[in-house]
C-alpha cells in the first residue's frame, strides 16, 4: 500500500485490524520518511532499530482489540521512558536515561502502540518556537526557515511532516495548540486533572497538560481516549468520569451555545485572523449552533499572570537539577561553586531568565506584590471563564494573534515571543479543556488555527463541536515536502 | 520600579545560577522589559480576592500506609554524575 | 548564678537577667513509609537502600501524601490540647542543599495542621504550663557525611521524605531545667499516643533552641538567636546555659546581638555562628502546586480523638485517687507509658488485699536500682511485673520479712524466677509460730539472765539485743512482729 504515511490515525488502525497492512510496514514506512526528514530536526533520540523489533514482535502475535495495535509514533522528549533517553531540550539531562515509564505513555504502549523516538521540543517547554532546545531549532514543514512553534514544536513538525501519525505534546500556556496553529494540525490541551502528570518533566505544575496531537479531529479524540486516565501517583489527577471521546464522537452541535469574547480583538491582530474568526463564527451557526456575544474581562492580563506563575513554579520544580543525583555535572572547587557552575552551563538562556524571574517574584518583599497578586488575578481570570459558562457551552477564538513566524525572529525580544500565547495562556490558567484546529491559511499560505474552548472536563463537546467545524472548513495542508526533493 | 545588577547577583546567587557581568548586564534589561509587562497587574484592585493556589477541583487524596517502593538503590544510582556503588558524591561541602 | 528549683537568672554587677526558651522540636513520625513516598523508614539500613525515585527527586517524580501520618500529626495535636485545623496547606521551602534532592522541603508554612495548644510541666513547686505555638507536618532531608572521603562529601537519602512533625512552642520557658521537663513531657506524650519513639540516639527527636536573655522583671523580649539541630537534653541545657551567658555579657559589654542561626559545638562546649547558613536565609515559600490543600473533616477528627489512650496528665489524676498515691509518686509512674503499663500491671497481679504503697517503693527503690545499673528499660525488666506483684503480697501477708524479700529479689534476677517457689525451695519462709517462737525466746532468756534483770531495771536499750538474738537464731526467718510481742510478754 502506498502512501502509508499519509494516513490518518484512523485509517492505519482500520487497515492493520484488516490485516491490509502489518505493523512492521507501517512502522517501517514512517521510519524511512523520518530517515529522509532529518533536516526538520524533529527527533532528539531516535528508537528505529527497537521500534521496528517491537513491530515484528506485535505482528507475530497480533492483539488487534487494541486500540493503537501495532501504530508507531513518537513523544515530546518531556515524556519519561525507561531506558529511552529523555532530555526536556536541555544539556542538563543530555544523558539522563529514565529507569520509569509516565502513566501517559504506559497507556499508550499498554494500548499496543510502539515507540518510534523522542521529539525535539523547547528547554524544559519553555519557548513559543522550539528555538530555546539544546539540540537545535526545528524546521516546519509548512516552509523552510519557519518555526514549528512551541514548545511542543518536535511533536507539530513530525505530525505535519507525517513523520508520525500522532503524538503527544505538553501544553503549559499554549505548547500543544500555538504549534498545532502553525503547522496546521490539531491539538488539544485537556482539562487540568485529565492527564497524568506523573512522569513528565515538570515546567510549572499547576499549568502542565499533557495532550495529544494529530492530523484531524476523530484520531485526536482517539488518543485522548487512551491516554485521560485517572492516577494516584498524581495527586491532581481527578477521578471523573471519562466519556469514549472517539466512539462518542458527533458532527451534531445544534442548539450548541458558543461564546464570542470581545477581549480576544487585540489590538494590532492582522486582518486575516480576524476573517477567519469571522468564517469560523459563520461555520459553527451553519451547524446549528447560536452564536453568543461574551465578556471575559480579565482577558488583558492573563499573560502577566502567566509570566509570575509559570516562572515561579518552575525557578522550583528546576532546582533539583543540581548536578548531584543525575544529569550534567560541571566540576567545582566545592558544593556551591559545583551548583553555580552546573546550572549556568546546564541550563539556557531562556530557561536562565525564567528561573530568575521565578526566583524574584517569590523572593522575600516581593512574594505578595506579585506572586500573591498573581494568584489573586488568576482567581478572577477563572470567574470570567464561569460567569460565561453561566450562558454558553463553548468559546471559540483565534489560537493564535499571527501565523507561523520566521526562525531567528523574535529570539532578541522575549516579551513579543510571549505574546504568542495571548489566546491560549487564559485557558491553561483557568485549567479548562481547548483545542486547536486548522481553519484557514494567511496570504502566505500559512496555515491559521481557530481555539475552541470548554467547560472543564467538557473534552467531548469541544472535540465535537471542533468535529462538526473541520467538516466544514476542509482544510487541506499544503505541504510540499521541500525537504525530501 | 527597576531591576539592577546588584538584583541580578542576588537573584543569581538565590537559584544557584553564576552569571559573568555581561549575562548580568543582558538579563538586567531583559527583566526590566519584562517586568514592565507584568506590571499591568497593578491596574487590578485585588484586596478582597482569594487567590488562586490550585487549579483541580478536588481535595487532596490520602494513600496508605504501605511500604512499597523497595530496595532500588542501583537505579536510584546508576543515572549519578560519579561513580560509586552505596551512595551520590558531590564535593566537600564546606559547613 | 542564683539557682532556685525554678528560676534560672544569670548575675553580672548589680544587674539580673532571666533567660527566655522556645523550642521547635522535630519529631519523627511513627509510620511504616515516608510522608509523600512508598519506601520504608526504618532506622539504620544500609545507605540509599530506602529511596524511592519521588525521595530521589527524579524528573516527573510527584508527592502522594500518607494518611496514616496525618493521623499521627492530629492525634498528637490532640494530646496536645491544640486546636485541629481542617483545612492545612503543604509550602515549599527553598533552598539548595546535597541531601535536599529536590532542592525545597515540603513543609506548612502559613496554615499548619494543627494549631495552638498546651502541656503541663510538673515541677518540683507545682505545675506550669507551656504554650503551644503549632504543629505541621514536614519532610525530613538526607544525610551528608563529610568523614570518608577528604575532598567529598557522601549523601545518603535513606532519611529523605521521612515525615516530621515540628512541634513550635511559645517562649514560655526560663530555665535549662524546665527545657529538659518539657522534652521529656512532650516525648511521654507521643509515646503515649504511638506518635513518635522519641529515641533521641537515633535522632528520632531533635530540636532547635531559641534563645534570648532580658533584664529580670522587664516585659520585653531580648533579641534571639536561634541555634539549631541539638539532638540531647543534656546538650540543650549546655547550649543553653552558654549561649544565655554570651548573650548577657555582650549586653554588659554594651554591645548588640545579631539576630542568627548558632551552632552547638559539643566538643568544645560552645556556640558558634553559621555564616553559611544566613545567605540562604531567603527560603521563597509558596504553595506546592503538585499538592491540593489538605483538608479533614470533623468526623474523621473525632474518630481519631475516640482513639486517644489515657494521657499522662489524667493517668497521674486517676492513679492520686484511685490509688491513693502523692502527686510525686504519681508523676513518675506516669512519666513513661513503659513504666505506667508495669505499674499497672503490678496492681492487677496483686489482687485484692493489695498495698500500693509498697508496691511503689519496691518498683520506684529496688527495681529501678537494678534497672539504673544494668541500663536497662523498663520493657527489659529481669523481674516480670507478675512476679513482683507476688513477691509484694508475700511480704504483705506476712510470708517473708521485707529483709528476706531483699534476698528473694536477688534470686529473681536471674530467671525471673516466682518468689514463692523460691521462698519454698530455699526454705525462706518466715516463722509465725507463736509456739515454737515462744520456746526460742525462753532459751534466749535463760542463757542471758544478768541481762534481762538489767532490761527490767530499766536499760530499754537491750530490748534490741533480745531480738537480735532472737533472729539470729532463727536464721533470720522469725517474724518480726512476733518476737516483738512475746519479748515484751516473757520480760
Amino acid at each position: 500500500m502506498s502512501d502509508i504515511t499519509k494516513q490518518s490515525l484512523t485509517d492505519l488502525v482500520e487497515n492493520i485490524k484488516n490485516k491490509k497492512l502489518s505493523s512492521s510496514e507501517v512502522t517501517k514506512a514512517f521510519i524511512e520518511r523520518s530517515e529522509k526528514s532529518k533536516v526538520l530536526n524533529a527527533f532528539i533520540t531516535e528508537d528505529f532499530t527497537s521500534a521496528l523489533d517491537k513491530a515484528k514482535k506485535f505482528d507475530q502475535k497480533p492483539n488487534l482489540d487494541l486500540k493503537l495495535p501495532g501504530i508507531p509514533m513518537a513523544v515530546k522528549d518531556l515524556f519519561c521512558t525507561k531506558n529511552v533517553k529523555t532530555t526536556a531540550g536541555s544539556k542538563i539531562l543530555n544523558n539522563f536515561v529514565p529507569t520509569y515509564e509516565s502513566t501517559i505513555t504506559e497507556n499508550i504502549w499498554s494500548e499496543g502502540a510502539i515507540l518510534l523516538g523522542k521529539l525535539n521540543c523547547d528547554e524544559f517547554a519553555m519557548g513559543s518556537s522550539n528555538e530555546t532546545s539544546f539540540f537545535g531549532n526545528v524546521q516546519n514543514p509548512i516552509d523552510k526557515n519557519l518555526v514549528p512553534g512551541g514548545s511542543s514544536g518536535g511533536s507539530a513538525s513530525a505530525v505535519a511532516g507525517q513523520l508520525t501519525p500522532i503524538t503527544i505534546g505538553t501544553d503549559t500556556g499554549g505548547s500543544i495548540r500555538q504549534p498545532a496553529s502553525f503547522t496546521g494540525t490539531v491539538g488539544l490541551k485537556p482539562t487540568y486533572g485529565s492527564c497524568s502528570r506523573y512522569g513528565i518533566v515538570a515546567f510549572a505544575s499547576s499549568l502542565d497538560q499533557a495532550g495529544p496531537m494529530a492530523q484531524n479531529v476523530k484520531d485526536c479524540a482517539l488518543l485522548q481516549e487512551v491516554i485521560s486516565s485517572f492516577d494516584s501517583k498524581d495527586s491532581t489527577s481527578i477521578d471523573f468520569k471519562r466519556s469514549h471521546y472517539s466512539k462518542e464522537l458527533t458532527n451534531d452541535i445544534k442548539g450548541k451555545k458558543i461564546g464570542i469574547p470581545k477581549e480576544y480583538r487585540v489590538d494590532g491582530m492582522p486582518k486575516e485572523i480576524e476573517t477567519l474568526w469571522q468564517k469560523g463564527i459563520e461555520y459553527v451557526r451553519d451547524c446549528g449552533a447560536e452564536i453568543i456575544n461574551i465578556s471575559l474581562p480579565h482577558t488583558s492580563y492573563a499573560l502577566p499572570t502567566y509570566y509570575i506563575v509559570a516562572p515561579a513554579e518552575a525557578s522550583s520544580n528546576l532546582a533539583r537539577y543540581d548536578g548531584v543525583k543525575y544529569g550534567y555535572r560541571a566540576s567545582g572547587d566545592n558544593l556551591i561553586d559545583m551548583y553555580e557552575k552546573t546550572r549556568s552551563e546546564g541550563f539556557g538562556a531562556e530557561v536562565q531568565r525564567r528561573i530568575m524571574i521565578g526566583t524574584y517574584v517569590l523572593s522575600s518583599g516581593y512574594y505578595d506584590a506579585y506572586y500573591l497578586k498573581a494568584q489573586k488575578v488568576r482567581r478572577l481570570i477563572k470567574n470570567d471563564f464561569d460567569e460565561a459558562y453561566k450562558k454558553v457551552d463553548a468559546i471559540l477564538t483565534p489560537s493564535t494573534p499571527s501565523s507561523a513566524f520566521k526562525i531567528g525572529e523574535k529570539t532578541n525580544d522575549p516579551v513579543s515571543m510571549y505574546l504568542n500565547d495571548i489566546f491560549t495562556v487564559p485557558v491553561n490558567l483557568a485549567g479548562l479543556p481547548g483545542i486547536s484546529i486548522p481553519a484557514g491559511h494567511d496570504a502566505k499560505g500559512y496555515p491559521l488555527g481557530l481555539q475552541i474552548i470548554g467547560k472543564a472536563f467538557d473534552e467531548q463537546n469541544i472535540l465535537n463541536i471542533a468535529f462538526a467545524m473541520e467538516e466544514k472548513i476542509n482544510f487541506k495542508n499544503k505541504i510540499s515536502d521541500w525537504w525530501i526533493k | 520600579m527597576s531591576i539592577d545588577l546588584k538584583t541580578i547577583k542576588h537573584i543569581s546567587k538565590l537559584s544557584r545560577i553564576s552569571v559573568d557581568e555581561q549575562r548580568a548586564k543582558k538579563l538586567v534589561g531583559d527583566l526590566n522589559s519584562i517586568f514592565d509587562f507584568i506590571e499591568k497587574l497593578n491596574e487590578l484592585k485585588t484586596e478582597n480576592v482569594k487567590p488562586l493556589t490550585s487549579i483541580a477541583e478536588t481535595t487532596l487524596k490520602l494513600r496508605s500506609d504501605e511500604v512499597k517502593s523497595k530496595n532500588i538503590r542501583e537505579q536510584i544510582i546508576k543515572n549519578s554524575p560519579q561513580d560509586n556503588k552505596d551512595y551520590f558524591v558531590v564535593p566537600k561541602v564546606i559547613e | 548564678m542564683s539557682k532556685k528549683s525554678r528560676e534560672f537568672l544569670i548575675n553580672r554587677r548589680d544587674n539580673q537577667y532571666e533567660v527566655v526558651i522556645g523550642l521547635e522540636v522535630h519529631a519523627q513520625v511513627l509510620s511504616e513509609s515516608k510522608l509523600f513516598s512508598s519506601s520504608a523508614t526504618k532506622f539504620g539500613a544500609e545507605p540509599n537502600t530506602q529511596v524511592s525515585l519521588v525521595d530521589a527527586a527524579f524528573p516527573g517524580m510527584l508527592p502522594v501524601i500518607n494518611e496514616f501520618c496525618v493521623k499521627q500529626a492530629i492525634k498528637t495535636g490532640i494530646g496536645l490540647n491544640a486546636k485541629i485545623n481542617k483545612r492545612s496547606v503543604f509550602d515549599r521551602k527553598n533552598y539548595f542543599y546535597a541531601d535536599l534532592p529536590q532542592g525545597y522541603q515540603i513543609s506548612q508554612f502559613k496554615d499548619p495542621i494543627v494549631g495552638e495548644g498546651k502541656v503541663i510541666l510538673d515541677l518540683p513547686d507545682g505545675q506550669k504550663e507551656v504554650g503551644i505555638e503549632r504543629l505541621h507536618l514536614e519532610q525530613d532531608a538526607g544525610k551528608s557525611v563529610h568523614d570518608l572521603d577528604p575532598q567529598n562529601t557522601f549523601v545518603d537519602l535513606n532519611r529523605s521524605g521521612v515525615a516530621l512533625m515540628e512541634i513550635v512552642s511559645k517562649p514560655d520557658l526560663r530555665s535549662p531545667d524546665e527545657v529538659s521537663i518539657y522534652i521529656k513531657k512532650l516525648r511521654s506524650i507521643m509515646r503515649y499516643l504511638g506518635t513518635c519513639d522519641g529515641n533521641m540516639q537515633e535522632g528520632s527527636l531533635r530540636a532547635d533552641v531559641n534563645v534570648s536573655v532580658r533584664e529580670k522583671g522587664s516585659k520585653e523580649f531580648g533579641t534571639r538567636c536561634e541555634i539549631k539541630n541539638v539532638n540531647s537534653i543534656k546538650f540543650m541545657q549546655m547550649a543553653i546555659e552558654y549561649e544565655a551567658n554570651r548573650q548577657v555579657d555582650l549586653i554588659e559589654e554594651g554591645k548588640t546581638i545579631d539576630q542568627e542561626t548558632r551552632l552547638f559545638d559539643t566538643k568544645k562546649n560552645e556556640t558558634r555562628s553559621m555564616r553559611s547558613k544566613e545567605d540562604a536565609h531567603d527560603y521563597r515559600y509558596f504553595p506546592d502546586p503538585d499538592l491540593l490543600p489538605l483538608e479533614v473533616s470533623d468526623e474523621f477528627v473525632n474518630k481519631l480523638k475516640n482513639e486517644i489512650p489515657e494521657l499522662p496528665d489524667d493517668k497521674k489524676k486517676r492513679f492520686i485517687n484511685e490509688f491513693k498515691l502523692s502527686a510525686y509518686e504519681a508523676t513518675i509512674l506516669v512519666s513513661d507509658i513503659e513504666i505506667a503499663k508495669y505499674f499497672e500491671e503490678v496492681v492487677a497481679k496483686m489482687g485484692k488485699n493489695k498495698d500500693m504503697k509498697l508496691a511503689v517503693n519496691w518498683i520506684t527503690g529496688e527495681l529501678f536500682a537494678v534497672l539504673n545499673s544494668k541500663n536497662l528499660e523498663i520493657t527489659q525488666s529481669p523481674v516480670s511485673a507478675k512476679n513482683l506483684a507476688i513477691l509484694v503480697n508475700l511480704i504483705k501477708n506476712g510470708t517473708i520479712s521485707g529483709k528476706i524479700a531483699k534476698t528473694v529479689f536477688e534470686l529473681m534476677l536471674k530467671n525471673d524466677e516466682d518468689p514463692q517457689k523460691i521462698v519454698e525451695e530455699k526454705g525462706l519462709k518466715q516463722q509465725s509460730d507463736p509456739k515454737a517462737l515462744e520456746e526460742l525466746i525462753d532459751k534466749i532468756i535463760n542463757n542471758n539472765r544478768e541481762k534481762a534483770i538489767e532490761y527490767k531495771q530499766g536499760k530499754e536499750k537491750l530490748f534490741g539485743f533480745f531480738v537480735g538474738q532472737a533472729m539470729k537464731a532463727s536464721g533470720g526467718k522469725a517474724n518480726p512482729q512476733l518476737i516483738n510481742e512475746i519479748l515484751k510478754k516473757k520480760l
